[in-house]
């Protein structure tokens, strides 16, 4: 769909991507866990990217439905992931802040 | 633009895009950092969206009428008011979870993820059934898509309404057990193995292309209710593994999809985050000293609740007084605070930092040692902590900290049990022998802050509490910890 990949350099770049996610991901402290599973977890949601490109294949009620759910799952991950995990990590500070500045989300 | 160099175009975009979540999840590797690494990953999912619309628009029509370049109308309205109702209720839940509840609210766009993931499989495959595009590898992976998408899907949605209690958080027993798990599994097996020898331009099984799709959506059924049947035997305290298994099954769901679609940057994407929920997975189930698949079968966690008897471990249990206590703390050299789940239940992390605070004061060195399953996801004390504003040089990981114990004065357990429990080193016999546990009972004293003497997780005594250097506080750990504020000011 987008540019002609064979499907053993599909199969290349899915093994070399796992194995670059072992070697970066496990260096990661057990302090930044939560934050790291979430952060993974809102990269996950390039899926939108696929919602939106069926979205532009549909052309009858199924495929419209399918393609608006998969866009609004998408979009909901990514946002709501990548705004969670800001706000998880702007907490970690490296020395406390006065108590009234540390308020609850601005 | 010629459709040559715009498709080249979006792929070198979208390999800047898998770059930046490479380089994002690097600088992970630090509380410093991390922050920025997000920001990076964030920068380059957007202009990866952007540019996907973009290319969208550029292209040429395929349908008989467009209204926007390659968009119809329906599709642009799709992915507009999609994105705006996604997008708004992942911002909402995203500002509103309170830090305690962020184990479910990550499951839930988990969930999400991963059945959008299987909605684009199951699209795509409605798309080539019949057609030359059906080829026997993009079966596969459309199947691979939709099964692990799916089960994604419900597991992830289980899961959450266990974290949120909204289901028990019990194992809960399905109605024929390991048998209706196992014939699910089957049914999608077979039914696989059906498409994909009805697969390709020879194929080895004629098959219209109604049955196939009805043999899809039979492999939709099973994976759903597989969802389900796995998570709901598990218990609450296994959801650390769990959440990680999802996590990584949805990174894998998105994966398959960008084999289906062709996408170099939905297969990287997902491969990153594959690997990451995998490691997490290992990791969890290592500091439980669990095994993955006895994990899955479940029925472990019953114990919880269950009244200890402190004469069959032949001690005796050694009450202290709040004054008594707050005398330790307070004239102490160092401090170790270790914090359990017991303590995020009471909501205790910002009057257990600010007794913390209290102390230093006073010139008590003070580090707070967390075990890497504390909480219900992976490092979800850490979050808890920094939240009550603790700063994170003080935030100890279990190899860093254990040594510390010989030296440390006196270790105050807040909340926690199993993972403090000695028998996990001395006793071979013991359900979690060989358990990594904190080395509370190397400190010089310790104090304990527990409601009752019931048992943890695993349903076993714990022989830290009937040490002769062991004191208990009975009490809720967040009334403990101000009344040892209190009596600590008063000294």
């Amino acid at each position: 769909m987008s540019g002609e990949i064979s499907l053993l350099g599909s199969l290349v770049i899915f093994i070399l991507a796992v194995l670059v996610g072992f070697e970066v991901i496990s260096k990661v402290p057990a302090t930044l866990h939560t934050p790291l599973m979430s952060g993974a977890n809102s990269i996950h949601g390039i899926v939108l990217i696929g919602g939106m490109i069926i979205a532009a294949e549909a052309d009858d009620i199924l495929g419209y439905l399918l393609a608006f759910v998969a866009v609004v799952f998408g979009a909901m991950n990514v946002v709501g992931g990548f705004v969670v995990t800001d706000r998880m990590l702007q907490m970690f500070r490296k020395k406390p802040t006065a108590p009234k500045a540390d308020g609850k989300e601005a | 633009m010629d459709q040559e160099t715009l498709s080249t175009l979006f792929i070198i975009i979208g390999a800047l895009a898998a770059s930046s979540f490479v380089i994002g999840l690097h600088f992970m590797n630090s509380p410093a950092t991390a922050r920025n690494g997000n920001l990076i990953s964030a920068g380059g999912m957007t202009v990866a969206v952007i540019a996907t619309f973009v290319y969208l628009i550029l292209r040429d029509c395929h349908h008989d009428s467009c209204a926007v370049g390659g968009l119809t109308t329906e599709a642009l309205v799709i992915i507009i008011a999609g994105f705006m109702i996604g997008g708004a209720a992942g911002l909402y839940l995203a500002l509103r979870v309170a830090m305690t509840a962020m184990p479910q609210l990550v499951s839930l766009f988990n969930a999400v993820g991963g059945g959008a993931a299987a909605i684009v499989a199951i699209f795509d495959y409605l798309k080539i059934v019949g057609g030359p595009d059906e080829t026997i590898s993009t079966t596969i992976f459309v199947i691979l898509g939709v099964v692990i998408g799916s089960i994604t899907f419900t597991g992830s949605l289980i899961a959450s309404g266990k974290l949120q209690g909204l289901i028990r958080g019990q194992p809960i027993a399905v109605p024929g057990g390991v048998y209706t798990t196992i014939a699910l599994g089957l049914v999608a097996l077979v039914s696989t193995v059906l498409l994909v020898l009805g697969a390709g331009a020879d194929p080895v099984i004629e098959l219209s292309s109604e049955v196939k799709t009805v043999v899809l959506f039979v492999i939709l059924g099973a994976s759903l209710t597989f969802g389900v049947t796995m998570v709901l035997p598990i218990g609450g305290a296994d959801m650390p593994v769990v959440i990680s298994l999802l996590n990584s099954f949805t990174g894998t769901a998105a994966a398959m999809s960008g084999f289906v679609l062709e996408s170099p940057l939905l297969i990287i994407a997902g491969a990153l985050v594959g690997a990451a929920g995998g490691i997490l997975t290992k990791l969890m189930a290592d500091a439980m000293n669990r095994s993955l698949v006895n994990i899955m079968v479940g029925g472990f966690g019953g114990g919880e609740g269950t009244q200890a008897d402190p004469s069959a471990t032949g001690g005796t249990v050694r009450e202290v007084g709040v004054d008594d206590a707050a005398i330790q703390l307070a004239y102490a050299e160092s401090v170790i605070i270790v914090p359990g789940y017991g303590l995020a239940v009471a909501q205790a992390q910002h009057a257990c930092r600010e007794l913390g605070d209290i102390l230093e004061e006073r010139g008590v060195k003070v580090v707070y040692a967390i075990h890497p399953v504390a909480g219900r996801m992976p490092g979800h004390m850490n979050v808890l902590l920094a939240e009550a504003n603790v700063p994170y040089p003080q935030l100890k990981e279990m190899e860093d900290v254990n040594p510390e114990f010989n030296r440390c004065d006196v270790a105050l357990v807040i909340g926690a049990n199993d993972v403090t429990n000695p028998v996990a080193r001395t006793d071979p016999a013991s359900p979690i022998y060989g358990m990594p546990i904190l080395d509370v009972d190397h400190a010089k004293s310790i104090i304990v802050i527990k409601r009752s003497m019931g048992r943890g997780y695993a349903g076993i005594d714990n022989s830290l509490y009937t040490d002769p250097k062991t004191g208990m506080l009975f009490s809720d750990a967040k009334a403990g910890l101000e009344d040892l504020m209190g009596a600590v000011k008063e000294l």
